[in-house]
């Protein structure tokens, strides 16, 4: 900059040079500028991949399960539990995936009866009341426990979770606490808690796993609150709980709602924890501490088992289509609540 | 028409954001190295004006105009590249923004944009864009800072002096002083009666002695229509063309 | 003299009171929601860790599983993780941050915007055994096919590419897309619209103002994604069960062999699917090997998460506007 101070007397600031940089100047040859539009056309490409990878993936898994949707029958399919992949004499083969259905509703529907409390308490404590640093610190954790891996969390309900559920969950048959536990469906007659990979450890790991989810979209939902809205109810005299309760929720109602369906749809759709932690038993659970077997565990357990293209292997594609379109419902109707806010926001 | 063909010509331009009409059948001349004002209450499409001048109304969700801007005789619907338009046509809207670029870089962004990449060539643009809006003795001699952290008038300055570094013909200013301290303004009014003698200005102001002091004709916009276009000394006389013009320019109404 | 008590007109009142303590009641047991998470959380992490500590050292870190993992360490998996995180990132990071740009730079709000959009949150929500029924039926059955058509010797098998590292590299990438496109989606956000016009009414073209105003300034934010998106990718399982990792492949011992020991058409070996066979599918596993296994993955995860939060904290202190 030194020279341009010296030699500033010289330049005047009212002559303009028109030929000096106007349109019709000279113009040097860049190379980032030069590939315009051949960038433009990949970046439009790129943008379309979203779409191409979801149609791709309905096609090849469709194209793997078509030979066998005429031929399966889907009456037994979906109303029996008769999961037989592997014909033995005296047992034929039947596809029943209604134990699987069952599984991975019942692990899901008691993930959400905890995740969805606790997320949702922990979203509003996290945006309305926590402060500084213990802020700080819960949304860290929170993203902690998004970031564990799904194995890992298969790992603890398998080796840490587990062995508690099974020894408080244990009475000896006959003993007032086992006869409780029966009455309520907590464990099943004969044997307690038989082991401590079942519904209620996968369900409890599901809810971990989900919780993040619920939380942070929440905590999204709250914030997209106006801060007008909780200032109006403050100087009406509501106190921060009536606040959240009578004006947060109905204004989030929606946001808060998708969350909840986007926490379901991670867990109907979580694969190895439910394959380590669930027990991985083809039955309909008749009690808390049953265990039972989802549909992603069936997929995951039993594909490398399968010989390429037999009805086995088609079955467990048409598995895969079940899940996808499930998972994929809930996302879109998900993002529907969502966008529908942002719409009735704006207007 | 003193100088021949106009510089700027509106022939019957609406616009639309949607489907709500902004400019109805707005038709005025400018003539090549004036000054006009454009004066009117808020909302009246003023802003709307200029970024058909330059396109960018191109950018906005569901916006679009009819009829035809001219620039030269050509409409600007017809550039093939809107950008060759856009560097023809200085811009300063009211927002103040520095780009998150140096001082010097906020001003070299076009000119290196156009492939000039001498170094005592952008110096000089530098200086001389930065002098012309006033804002060289302050900056002078922390070229190297973020524009950003200018206070909002110096970066609305700063704004000014990207506008003219591509010299451009048209210069569009916005309510350019909202953010500027009188003594200032006056001294980049001056600035701006020196620049018209290379350039076109359309002066969009909301100060309508601004406009008065500055302007060769003023145009009077109102709720998207043009209610007077008459020479300076007319428009802000006893007896405009309008009466609606007397009473805005004399505060009776708003 | 009339000496009526003076009663304080603002008290709470007997209902007013109840109220209050309700609400602070509440209060704390949203508390006690987040105490939940916390310290679960907390005690399990320290109990895995406190029952790997035996196990672990750098020669855990360093040697290759012995005997089917009962002994020797973790460095073949280490590696092929590593290998999976780089190849699925060579693949997503490109496309994702693009398609981001896509969305935030050059579409319009419409029908076509709006599919995209859903299009990402499907992608999202697909269930991660999905992507691995994905990438079994399109890479591994139709793509390895018409690779080796092109690449192997029809007489010799030795010569052909099986599902590796390239067939899971792919499912993977395509699982972290709507990851990668959200994050960066949300650093192009952050900067402001204003800087854009600014540049427009410059006669700065869109790639341009791209190029030179808006990458730069979501560069930081992008790279924490492009962090998170390893971070996940790092432990998935179920994508790559099918896809071509493996629960034993020979891995040197030493040399230039032992750093790069497969090749993008071998199976591999993966941190995740050791932890998962190990845990689960082998009798007399020690214990140690097996906490000593999960701990190594989540200290991985929890190391890589640590550098998305560091960048992140320095740049909110770095904020340029």
């Amino acid at each position: 900059m030194h020279s341009m101070a010296g030699c500033a007397a010289r330049i005047d600031p009212f002559h303009v040079m028109p030929e000096q940089v106007t349109n019709k100047s000279r113009r040097k040859f860049n190379f980032l500028d030069s590939i315009e539009k051949p960038t433009e056309w990949f970046i439009r490409l790129c943008g379309w991949s979203s779409i191409i990878g979801i149609a791709a993936i309905f096609l090849f898994i469709f194209k793997e399960a078509a030979p066998m949707l005429p031929r399966l029958d889907w009456l037994t399919f979906f109303t029996s539990p008769r999961w037989i992949p592997n014909p033995a004499p005296g047992n034929p083969a039947s596809f029943g995936a209604l134990a699987l259905l069952a599984g991975t509703f019942t692990t899901t529907f008691i993930a959400l009866i905890i995740a969805v409390p606790v997320g949702l308490g922990a979203a509003v404590y996290i945006s309305e009341f926590a402060k500084g640093k213990v802020k700080e610190t819960l949304k860290v954790v929170i993203e902690l426990l998004a970031a564990i891996p799904s194995i890992v969390w298969g790992f603890i309900g398998l080796m840490v979770l587990g062995p508690l559920i099974k020894t408080v969950f244990t009475a000896a048959p006959g003993s007032w606490w086992g006869h409780v536990m029966v009455i309520l469906h907590l464990a099943s007659a004969e044997t307690g808690a038989a082991q401590g990979t079942n519904l209620l450890t996968g369900g409890v790991i599901l809810a971990l796993m989900s919780v993040p989810v619920i939380v942070s979209l929440s905590e999204d939902a709250l914030r997209a609150v106006p801060d007008s809205f909780r200032e109006a109810a403050l100087a009406l005299g509501a106190n921060p709980w009536e606040t959240v309760r009578r004006v947060l929720f109905p204004a989030a109602r929606n946001g808060l709602l998708a969350a909840c369906m986007l926490g379901m749809g991670r867990a109907v759709g979580e694969t190895m924890a439910v394959l380590l932690a669930t027990g991985h038993n083809n039955r309909i659970p008749a009690a808390l501490t049953d265990p039972v077997r989802t549909m992603t565990a069936t997929i995951a357990a039993e594909m490398g088992e399968t010989v390429f293209g037999d009805p086995h292997y088609r079955v467990l594609f048409i598995l895969g289509i079940v899940l996808f379109v499930i998972t994929c419902s809930i996302n879109v109707a998900s993002d529907l609540i969502i966008k529908g806010v942002k719409k009735a926001n704006k207007a | 028409m003193i100088h021949g063909k106009p510089h700027i010509e509106f022939r019957d331009v609406c616009a639309f954001y949607g489907s709500k009409q902004v400019l109805r059948n707005v038709t005025f001349t400018v003539p090549r190295h004036s000054v006009i004002g454009v004066i009117g209450p808020a909302n009246s499409g003023k802003t709307t004006m200029l970024k058909t001048i330059n396109r960018t109304l191109d950018f906005i969700g569901g916006a679009r105009f009819t009829g035809q801007v001219l620039i030269d005789g050509e409409n600007v619907a017809d550039f093939r590249d809107p950008n060759e338009l856009r560097r023809r046509i200085g811009m300063v809207f009211p927002l103040p923004v520095g780009l998150p670029l140096t001082i010097y870089e906020n001003v070299a962004y076009a000119p290196r944009r156009r492939g000039v990449t001498a170094k005592n060539e952008l110096d000089e643009i530098v200086e001389r864009c930065l002098r012309q809006s006033v804002l060289w003795d302050e900056v002078k001699d922390r070229l190297q800072m973020l524009g950003t952290r200018l206070s909002g008038g110096q970066q609305q300055r700063l704004t000014l002096a990207r506008a003219l570094s591509l010299s451009p013909e048209i210069l569009c200013l916005d309510e350019f002083s909202i953010a500027i301290d009188p003594v200032t303004t006056m001294r980049i009014e001056d600035v701006l009666k020196e620049l018209r003698k290379s350039m076109t200005i359309v002066l969009v102001t909301n100060l309508v002695q601004q406009a008065r002091r500055l302007a060769d004709n003023t145009l009077f916009l109102w709720r998207g229509e043009v209610i007077e276009l008459s020479p300076t000394e007319i428009a802000f006389s006893d007896k405009p063309k309008d009466k609606r013009t007397y009473d805005y320019v004399n505060g009776i109404f708003g | 003299m009339n000496t009526a008590p003076v009663s304080n007109p603002f008290a709470p009142t007997q209902f007013e009171r109840r109220k209050f303590r309700r609400a602070n009641l509440n209060k704390w047991i949203m508390f006690g929601f987040c105490a939940v998470l916390v310290i679960p959380l907390i005690a399990i992490l320290v109990d895995i860790f406190v029952k790997a500590a035996p196990v672990l050292s750098l020669d855990y870190l360093w040697l290759n599983p012995a005997n089917k993992g009962k002994e020797g360490g973790l460095w073949a998996p280490l590696v092929g993780t590593f290998y999976l995180v780089i190849g699925s990132l060579i693949f997503v990071a490109p496309v994702g941050i693009l398609a981001a740009i896509y969305l935030n730079e050059y579409a319009k709000e419409g029908i076509l915007n709006r599919v995209i959009g859903i299009a990402v949150t499907s992608l999202a929500g697909v269930p991660s055994i999905v992507h691995g029924l994905f990438g079994l039926g399109a890479f591994v059955l139709v793509m390895l096919p018409a690779v080796n058509s092109v690449i192997a010797n029809p007489n010799d098998r030795a010569t052909k590419w099986q599902a590796g590292l390239l067939t899971a590299s792919l499912t993977v990438a395509v699982m972290n897309l709507p990851v990668i496109i959200a994050s960066a989606r949300e650093a192009l956000g952050g900067v402001p619209q204003s800087f854009r016009e600014a540049c427009w009414n410059l006669g700065a073209t869109r790639w341009q103002t791209i190029r030179t105003i808006v990458l730069p300034n979501s560069l930081s934010g992008i790279l924490t994604g492009v962090i998170l998106t390893i971070s996940r990718a790092a432990g998935e399982t179920a994508p790559i069960l099918f896809t071509g990792v493996t629960f034993f492949k020979f891995v040197a011992d030493t040399g230039w062999e032992k750093v790069f020991p497969y090749n993008p058409g071998e199976p591999f070996m993966a941190m995740s699917m050791h932890l998962n066979i190990i845990s689960n599918q082998i009798s007399q596993m020690p214990e140690g090997m097996k906490y000593g296994s999960a701990a190594v993955l989540i200290g991985l995860i929890l190391f890589v998460n640590s550098f998305a939060i560091i960048l992140r904290v320095w740049l909110r202190g770095r904020k340029r506007w």
